[in-house]
């Protein structure tokens, strides 16, 4: 007999191209099948009008320990995952000490089992300490279950360290996530144009993105790495990611949800919340990784979940740190961007946060055919809901969303066979 | 959580009432209320005259200085207005600057809020320093400069000299000459002059001026002597030296002979320019001595009148609360 049965609802899987209305049924942590026929299970989930999809996944989320609890554990990270429906996240290595080992690495998977939410999946450093000169120990990271390396927070500056680390990388078939940020041209706190010439406040301007991206393209097309860029934020990004993908290059990209509803202009409020890195550009970038995530050009949908304590946020703009949190509120936020936009319909916006960010890391999840992992997430895409974050699972509350007025929300998460959140 | 500031707006009578919480940038002001202060200002100027200088309106008040960043000028023409409307001043004054460690900006402002002031006056090195005071505290904020952003008392005082002098602002021609990427003067006087519909160029050399400020509704000109002749106002800045360590600019001497003024080339200008500079002076650098001290400077009274726009906003902010 299953162990659960769902029912009724519209199964999309883009990884198959389903797209029904049929029954799910998961048996013993995988799935059993899709199917029309009755069958029999031991708790069955009426899913009538929600949409049945593979659990979704987020490449992008910093869980902040080792190092800094305070602001979110792997726990709270994990259980705010799950609240906003996704089934697997990747744990970015900018922590205390950094995940620049096997040791770190073990220890993130360890907390994660501990905490029994989400897949938490461990991003090692590229760098020893993150500090952009040594190459870190990639391969044994690898082995102990870092399933990408990224220096994120900063990108790699030195040219021939990176030129080593796509090499060394290809050895081991991981992909290199880049913070694409030329160090030289970070000189700001916002996006450099007329709002921060306004405001006074100093601009990072999208050239310092683009001239990273550059080089790195012309490296990738050196080796045969893989390649990802992380949240592409300018419009002239998405042209290179375009025809970088156009000339054959392995070469993948996500987009923020903020990045692809705010622009610079909220910064006018002095509001922290609204202080990211990448910065929020201009609204023609914001046109521009809307057209790219619709067109592929962009392949999956990240949040950049970084939290951060209200006494590091309750400074002037220029002082508080970068960043803000989103996990619980995602999935609406990019329904918002893409599909109230009729840029994207569902199965096409699913794909970005399924199988399009489980092709980066190369993991046989983010799809639910027979005998798949049965990561499971329910939506239920007409239900109007406002995002309240003092009702967050994570420890932190900076996040410019709250009050905003969203439609669509995960209500089931199922996480290798076993119910782990339920609106 | 403070009540959100309201806008002030004419009365139907035509008499203008003024509602606004704090003074915190010439952005959130309509020109209704630049106007406003101006006037204001203009009926407290007469009081610098008397042999006593004093009036009582803001009697048994106490204005708190929060000094976060030097200043000499500023700072005491604040407590000397103060003190001409008989209130109490207390000053803070801290060179470190708000960081994770020690306390903060806002905690700070809170501990002087709680000893029972009613006006906060705040200079601060981060722009949104002041907003963020005025947004979070129930006392009414005025800013005496944030950072590179907004100076506002500074282009009050700028315009009503510029109005004292010259009768008008409608349809001047002000040029604003220097470091314009780094200026909170230059930032106020150009909201408050286009707001009053002056015309504005800034001139500087492209690393000291962002070509986005265009965007504030002014021209941009890379060559002071193109523009001397149309002007009605030059307004001098200050060059900070710091920005030539920082390839901001090449030498003194360049800077000096692209963008200095001097004698002849106020003989390119109108008769009856005003010169203008918000101090302190580099003498010989960006103005000659025989034009800072010339017939057409105005430096010292903008000093002066610097007073009765504080006053006036003082006033008005103490008025508002009520």
């Amino acid at each position: 007999m299953n162990d659960i049965l769902i029912t009724n609802g519209r199964v999309i899987d883009p990884s198959s191209g389903r797209d029904e209305l049929c029954d799910l049924a998961i048996k013993d942590g995988f799935i059993a099948g899709a199917t029309r026929k009755p069958a029999r299970a031991k708790e069955v989930i009426d899913a009538a009008g929600k949409i049945v999809c593979p659990g979704l996944i987020d490449l992008h989320v910093h869980c902040r320990e080792p190092g800094h609890e305070e602001e979110e554990t792997i726990a709270t990270a994990s259980a705010s995952a799950i609240a906003g429906g996704f089934s697997t996240i990747l744990a970015m290595p900018n922590t205390h000490p950094p995940q620049d080992d096997e040791t770190t690495v073990l220890y993130v998977l360890h907390q994660a089992a501990r905490a029994g939410g989400a897949n938490v999946l461990p991003v090692g450093c590229l760098t020893k300490k993150r500090e952009g000169n040594e190459l870190a120990e990639m391969g044994m990271m690898y082995k102990a279950g870092a399933v990408a390396f990224s220096d994120d927070g900063d990108g790699v500056a030195s040219t021939s360290v990176m030129q080593r680390a796509l090499q060394y990388a290809s050895m081991i078939g991981a992909p290199i996530l880049q913070h694409c940020q030329d160090p030289d041209l970070f000189t700001g706190v916002m996006n450099s144009g007329a709002v921060a010439v306004r405001l006074g406040l100093g601009g990072i301007a999208a050239s310092g993105e683009e001239i990273m991206l550059r080089r790195d393209l012309e490296l990738v097309a050196r080796t045969s790495a893989r390649y990802h860029v992380m949240h592409v934020s300018s419009a002239g990004s998405v042209e290179l990611i375009r025809a970088a993908k156009r000339d054959g290059l392995r070469v993948t990209a996500e987009a923020t949800a903020h990045h692809l509803l705010l622009t610079d202009a909220a910064c006018t409020s002095f509001d922290p919340n609204y202080k990211m890195n990448p910065p929020l550009r201009r609204a023609s970038d914001v046109d521009a990784l809307r057209a790219g995530v619709a067109d592929g050009t962009i392949d999956c949908l990240a949040s950049d979940h970084a939290p951060h304590s209200n006494e590091e946020k309750d400074l002037e703009f220029a002082v508080a740190p970068f960043g803000i949190i989103s996990l619980e509120c995602a999935l609406g936020l990019y329904v918002k961007a893409l599909v109230e936009t009729k840029l994207m319909d569902w199965p096409g916006l699913i794909a970005r946060m399924t199988c399009g960010p489980a092709a980066v890391i190369r993991r046989p999840i983010g799809r639910i055919s027979p005998g798949d992992i049965a990561d499971v997430t329910i939506i239920d895409p007409k239900k109007r809901w406002t995002v309240n974050v003092g009702k967050f699972a994570s420890k932190s509350r900076n996040c410019p969303y709250d009050g905003w007025r969203l439609k669509g929300r995960a209500v089931v998460t199922i996480v290798g066979g076993n119910v782990r959140f339920r609106l | 959580m403070a009540k959100k500031a309201s806008s002030s707006s004419p009365s139907h009578s035509g008499a203008f009432v003024w509602t606004r919480k704090d003074i915190v940038g010439l952005d959130e002001l309509s020109a209704r209320e630049i106007v406003h202060i101006l006037d204001t200002a203009e009926s407290f100027k007469e009081v610098s005259t008397r042999s006593i200088k004093k009036v009582p309106a803001l009697r048994g008040k106490v204005v708190a200085l929060l000094f976060f960043e030097d200043s000499t000028r500023t700072r005491m023409s604040f407590e000397l207005a103060a003190s001409r409307l008989s209130a109490d001043t207390i000053l803070f004054s801290s060179r470190g600057s708000s960081v994770a460690k020690g306390e903060t900006t806002l905690d700070t402002a809170r501990n002087i809020e709680a000893m029972g002031v009613d006006v906060l006056v705040i200079r601060h090195k981060q722009p949104g320093a002041p907003h963020m005071l005025a947004r979070k505290l129930r006392t009414p904020v005025i800013s005496a400069g944030d950072g590179p952003h907004e100076h506002p008392t500074q282009a009050l005082l700028d315009i009503f000299t510029i109005r004292q002098k010259l009768g008008r602002i409608e349809g001047l021609k002000v040029a604003i000459v220097g470091d314009i990427a780094h200026s909170r003067v230059a930032r106020s006087n150009i909201i408050g002059l286009r707001k009053l519909g002056a015309e504005v160029t800034v001139i500087g050399p492209p690393t000291l001026v962002p070509s986005a400020i265009a965007a504030m509704g002014c021209r941009i000109s890379h060559n002071l002597d193109d523009v001397l002749g149309e002007v009605d106002v030059i307004n001098m800045l200050r060059i900070q030296f710091e920005r030539f360590g920082s390839n901001q600019f090449p030498s003194l001497r360049e800077y000096s002979r692209l963008y200095g003024l001097n004698a002849e080339r106020v003989a390119m200008c109108k008769k009856n320019l005003l010169v203008m500079h918000p101090g302190p002076i580099n003498r010989g650098v960006e103005i000659t001595s025989e034009i800072a001290d010339g017939p057409n400077s105005c430096i010292l009274q903008q000093v002066t009148n610097g007073l009765a726009i504080r006053m006036a906003a003082l006033y008005l902010v103490s008025q508002g609360k009520e």
